[in-house]
């Protein structure tokens, strides 16, 4: 029940904020500050947000995903039925929508595209665990095209609506995989064309004309109403926030917790929306060390005052977690009473578990020392700040959390090697299947859990249906499974935040909390 | 080699070069990971690919080769000028660097000129004024900005003639405009060496005996000053126009962050980062050449002013 609340609650992407009165008007250029040059604009090979939220503008998807309910509705595909078992799927796509070359979107394109991407390997570094188990797509008419998987994949309805499975004319797989990533014969279907890429400068999109196939979840129908967007890099974040107080920007992303206050009545918007998918979290190697006792992990849970590290080190934007996955996720379950600050619970458990304080505070038992490490990079800049504080609560009860910064590279290459006893992360996805994806045993098994462990088997039953009804209590069985055995400990959700002049009118969020600018327009000068 | 200083002046300059390549890729390979792990690391929550298409990857970009044939492969292609292929944004090596020149070119060339300017005259006329408060102003100019740090200085700039006073862009490369508050930010620690040395040189000149016979034979304070003193002066200052330049260009890393603009600084530090080894090489090889040139050209400009001087290596040890 909490999630339509919650969304409600922050549904700036609604526009409903006072200047945002009076009809939206088309032409103009979007001046959008962007915090992080984007390597590689190809939508079906980026993973970063500053990449996404370029690439997200550039090409039409499948379906689309409703940011309020999380129900996967039309977009190229108007309707589609799903096999039983869940591992094939067939689109029947709506008629009249074109490539900006002027090819048209049909079943031979879609097969087209999703070959291409299932080609890219790695490359697709969110589509290739999307289609881990794609077969192969088949052309059934020109409007209709049905693709086949391997297992279950129900988490596949969800990623159709994704950009990184947005779809790309034929002309653009004859260039290379490097050559997209520049924008070259980055061909969509989209609302914007690529237009130019500086690198470390800008890039700019122009509105495509004649667009007439948007998603019916956006708040107009037909051409875009901005005629550029202008996307600008800008990595310092004081940088950003006084150009835009300075009008040299319209709207910016990546609004430092500090710089917050600056943006708030005063003609300013600060729109948020809580990424879904897997907060960030310490992730338990239940192989290793003191983290191999159950007793110890739960009391870290409870150990851990999440309230206190939105309020203090980041600000009232973001919320607390309440499960292991985001409340902007569908089939989230509130586990808020399981992950209550307990500081006295968490001490008697150590206590009856046989850990007792030593002269320093932190407690041992058998001469090992109540203590782990938990391995971060510096994706998220607060990072550093929140295990800090995580530090000091966890000494309260007597743990001694040891918090190790390394470069992206080394994070991956120890993670791989398995080589750790807490993992920093989150991962953006509205699909409760991304917990599959990171506890599996048969994925990436973050946890090093063995084959007979209580969650495997849920994790499994909510893959296998699209059916919300038959999926929801599996995959609630899984948060629950993951918060009361701590494989986990769910700390905050990562939320994206806004700042936007008042010049910028319904700069919104589409449901995997990315930026959706077709309905976007300026006024003003 | 004593009769071809220019033949051994480019052997110098390829033996440079050579060993600029060579250490970067030891120090690049001595690092833990690689540019396709830091690329896979930089999706949230880490690599949702098999180990097998990430192998697959890594081969493609010749990372699971011995450690010398990838060595050999590097530097048999960059003899051509080819760099390779970044693996962080799939251009060409070669094309981004080159592309990335200009803008730091630019800046770094405004800056210059601002810092010989501002503090070349900040230093003559420190020595030149009788007046004593004004002297001892004037001098104590260099020290505090060689002490102001760049990131802080380039802050306040953008936060008063941009954001404030509205006259200048706080970002982009684009338009005279841009170049203005950037380059400042750059000269003012460049000037304030160039200005500390060069005072402090014509301090030394002014107090040698030569001055005094030029005095008596009655040649004006503004003749002795810039006619005998400055020229003399000038010679240490110049050759620290050569390191300073270099100086700018390694600066350029903070001043192209602040100020939102493309150049080499950036293309450096994210290449570096990534450990995206084609464009690191490429950013080195290119700065030893900058420096293998510009310090032949302040060999070439030295006798020109002190004509003792015929090329600084012909100097006997014994004059």
């Amino acid at each position: 029940m909490a999630l339509p609340l919650l969304l409600a609650a922050c549904g700036t992407a609604g526009g409903a904020s006072p200047q945002d009165a009076g009809p939206p008007r088309p032409g103009g250029t979007l001046r959008l500050g962007i915090s992080s040059n984007p390597d590689c604009i190809d939508p079906q090979q980026v993973s970063t947000n500053a990449s996404v939220n370029v690439g997200r503008q550039l090409v039409d998807s499948l379906t689309d995903q409703d940011p309020k309910t999380g129900a996967i509705t039309p977009w190229l595909a108007d309707r589609w039925t799903v096999s039983p078992d869940s591992t094939s799927f067939t689109f029947h796509l709506r008629s009249g929508a074109t490539f900006s070359d002027g090819s048209p979107v049909d079943a031979a394109a879609v097969k087209t595209s999703f070959d291409g991407i299932k080609a890219l390997g790695a490359k697709a570094l969110l589509g290739s665990s999307y289609l881990a188990a794609y077969r192969g797509a088949t052309v059934v008419d020109p409007a209709t095209v049905r693709l086949d998987f391997s297992q279950p994949s129900a988490q596949f309805l969800q990623a159709s609506s994704t950009m990184s499975l947005g779809v790309l004319a034929p002309a653009a797989f004859k260039h290379t995989a490097e050559q997209r990533c520049q924008g070259t014969g980055l061909i969509g279907s989209g609302p914007f064309v690529f237009t130019s890429l500086k690198p470390n400068q800008n890039i700019v999109l122009s509105k495509r004309t004649g667009y007439h196939w948007g998603s019916p979840l956006w708040r107009h129908q037909g051409e875009a109403y901005v005629d550029k967007i202008d996307f600008r890099v800008v990595p310092e974040p004081g940088v950003r926030s006084g150009s835009l107080t300075s009008g040299q920007l319209d709207a910016i992303t990546d609004v430092q917790p500090v710089d917050e206050p600056q943006f708030s009545g005063n003609g300013f918007t600060e729109p948020v929306r809580p990424n879904p998918g897997i907060v960030f979290n310490l992730h338990a190697n239940v192989t290793r060390g003191v983290l191999t006792d159950e007793k110890v992990r739960q009391a870290v849970s409870k150990g851990v005052n999440r309230p206190e590290v939105t309020s203090t080190v980041l600000t009232p934007n973001y919320k607390p977690a309440t499960s292991i996955l985001g409340s902007a996720t569908p089939l989230y379950t509130d586990l808020s009473k399981e992950l209550a600050y307990d500081p006295s619970g968490a001490q008697a458990l150590l206590q009856s578990d046989g850990w007792v304080p030593g002269p320093d505070g932190i407690r041992t038992k058998n001469g090992q020392r109540l203590s782990a490490s938990v391995l971060f990079s510096a994706v998220f800049n607060q990072n550093q700040s929140v295990l800090e504080l995580l530090q000091q609560q966890l000494r309260k009860i007597g743990f001694d959390l040891k918090i190790e910064l390394h470069t992206n590279a080394e994070v991956t290459r120890l993670q791989q090697a398995g080589d750790y006893d807490f993992l920093w992360y989150n991962v953006t996805r509205a699909d409760p299947d991304i917990l599959r994806q990171q506890f599996s045993t048969k994925t990436n098994n973050r946890s090093k859990l063995p084959a007979d462990n209580p969650l495997d088997a849920s994790l499994t039953e909510q893959s296998a249906t699209v059916d919300a009804a038959k999926r929801k209590p599996a995959a609630e069985k899984a948060q629950r499974t993951i918060v009361e055995q701590a494989y986990s400990i769910p700390v905050f959700e990562l939320t994206q935040v806004l700042g936007v002049g008042p010049n910028a009118h319904d700069v919104g969020f589409e449901a995997s909390s990315r930026l959706q600018l077709f309905d976007a327009w300026v006024s003003g000068s | 080699m004593k009769g071809f200083p220019l033949l051994r002046r480019i052997l110098q300059a390829v033996v440079v070069l050579w060993a600029a390549f060579t250490l970067s890729f030891i120090i690049l390979y001595l690092l833990p990971g690689d540019a396709v792990l830091t690329k896979l690391g930089s999706a949230e929550g880490g690599p949702s690919a098999s180990p097998e298409q990430i192998a697959a990857l890594r081969a493609e970009y010749g990372l699971n080769d011995p450690v010398i044939v990838q060595y050999g492969k590097h530097l048999l292609a960059a003899l051509h000028g080819d760099f390779g292929t970044s693996v962080a944004t799939g251009d060409d090596a070669t094309h981004q660097v080159l592309t990335a020149l200009p803008p730091t070119l630019a800046v770094s060339g405004l800056a210059l000129v601002l810092a010989i300017v501002f503090g070349g005259g900040i230093a003559v006329l420190g020595t030149f004024t009788r007046t004593r408060w004004v002297s001892q102003l004037l001098l104590s100019l260099p020290p505090l900005g060689t002490s102001l740090p760049t990131f802080w200085v380039g802050l306040l700039l953008i936060q008063l003639f941009s954001f404030q006073l509205r006259l200048f862009p706080a970002l982009g490369s684009t338009g005279f405009a841009s170049l203005v508050l950037p380059a400042i930010t750059l000269a003012l620690p460049t000037g304030a060496i160039i200005g500390q040395v060069l005072a402090k040189s014509l301090q030394t000149q002014l107090a040698e005996p030569y001055i005094e016979v030029v005095r008596a034979k009655g040649a004006s304070r503004r003749r002795v000053h810039f006619g005998h003193a400055l020229r003399n002066a000038g010679l240490p200052a110049l050759t620290l126009v050569g390191v300073v330049a270099g100086n700018l260009l390694a600066g350029s890393v903070v001043t192209e962050t602040v100020f939102s603009r493309d150049g080499l600084g950036r293309v450096t530090a994210s290449a570096v980062t990534a450990q995206d080894v084609p464009v690191v090489q490429a950013v080195i090889v290119l700065a030893a050449f900058f420096f293998v040139v510009l310090n032949l050209v302040v060999d070439l400009v030295y006798p020109l002013l002190d004509p003792r001087v015929s090329v600084r290596k012909e100097v006997p040890a014994h004059v």
